[in-house]
């Protein structure tokens, strides 16, 4: 399924990509194929969805301000409430998960203003409680995630 | 400080480079900017820090990691600084931050985000999260997700789209 060049464009070039002319190229001569053989495994591993993106990757509130946001939803309103959530523009990941507080979001606004009644909103709209996480230190160095690619 | 134009620059990447063979003059393209304008502010904002990494970023859940866990911990405050940093640099980690408490029903103040294809292979990473901590760990939980609702990179104009993916 994946070739030996995918796993190396998957796992060696999470970080660090050429800010060249011709980027694809600096990678195929690094590798030591050809440039189109790398855009046509790029295209590959974008339409099997392996990759999500070749690109910049923006920590969090260097752009805008955001917080992850937890809710206890009961059990039977949970759809309802996270399609609801979901809805909202600012809100860029919702996920479900096994705890009391099941409902997990973050919202991403352009300013704490903005921020603010959007989670008003919410709760309005919801008629459930929001417990507020904002970002308080980033301790992560993100040099990439080693993915062991050895089984498939 | 950002400008208006690293803005778009921004907002014309968040969905992935074009796989052109010169992408950054396509993106110059869209934005009445030369390719070398556009590589210079890249690199400027990766100097900066506004740009964490510039690279692919790899789908897990589709890689067959299927296991993807919020381990969160409770640790003094005053520990929490260096505790976060080691746990940060954990190979396996793909996320690690230092949010506030809310008592009595939230205690935990150091989120990192672990990943498995195994459920062994998440509890031995919890294991030795755990191990570092050591006696600084007051307490602990593991939320694992069970559907994902919705996955959008960042934006600010652009539509959203759900998504199967677990971690950016």
């Amino acid at each position: 399924m994946l070739t030996p060049l995918h796993k190396r464009l998957l796992n060696d070039f999470q970080h660090d990509f050429p800010l060249t002319e011709r980027p694809f190229q600096a990678i195929a001569d690094e590798l030591g194929v050809a440039e189109d053989e790398v855009i046509s495994a790029l295209n590959d591993l974008n339409d099997k969805r392996f990759i999500s993106r070749i690109g910049p990757v923006i920590p969090p509130n260097h752009i805008g301000v955001s917080t992850l946001v937890a809710m206890a939803v009961p059990e039977e309103r949970l759809q309802e409430v996270a399609d609801k959530i979901s809805a909202y523009r600012e809100v860029n990941h919702n996920y479900e998960r096994e705890h009391p507080f099941n409902l997990w979001f973050v919202v991403i606004a352009a300013d704490a203003a903005h921020l603010r009644a959007v989670i008003e909103a919410i709760e309005q709209e919801t008629a459930c409680k929001t417990m507020q996480l904002p970002l308080l230190d980033d301790f992560f160095i993100d040099l990439g995630f080693k993915l062991d690619l050895n089984n498939d | 400080m950002l400008d208006a134009i690293d803005r778009k620059i921004i907002e014309a990447t968040q969905a992935g480079l074009p796989l052109t063979p010169q992408p950054y003059q396509t993106i110059a393209e869209q934005l009445n900017l030369t390719a070398d304008e556009v590589m210079a502010r890249l690199a400027a904002m990766q100097a900066s820090g506004v740009i964490r990494r510039i690279g692919a970023v790899p789908n897990h859940y589709k890689l067959g990691y299927h296991y993807n866990g919020m381990t969160v911990w409770d640790i003094p405050d005053d520990k929490i600084d260096d505790l976060g940093r080691q746990v940060g640099q954990l190979a396996f980690v793909s996320h690690c931050y230092h949010r506030p408490r809310h008592l009595p029903d939230w205690p935990y103040n150091l989120f990192a985000m672990v990943h498995g294809k195994t459920q062994a292979d998440v509890d031995r990473q919890i294991r030795q999260i755990s191990d570092l901590l050591g006696d600084c760990n007051r307490g602990s939980d593991v939320l694992y997700s069970t559907k994902i609702l919705k996955k959008t990179g960042f934006r600010s104009r652009s539509k959203s789209t759900p998504s199967d993916s677990v971690n950016s």
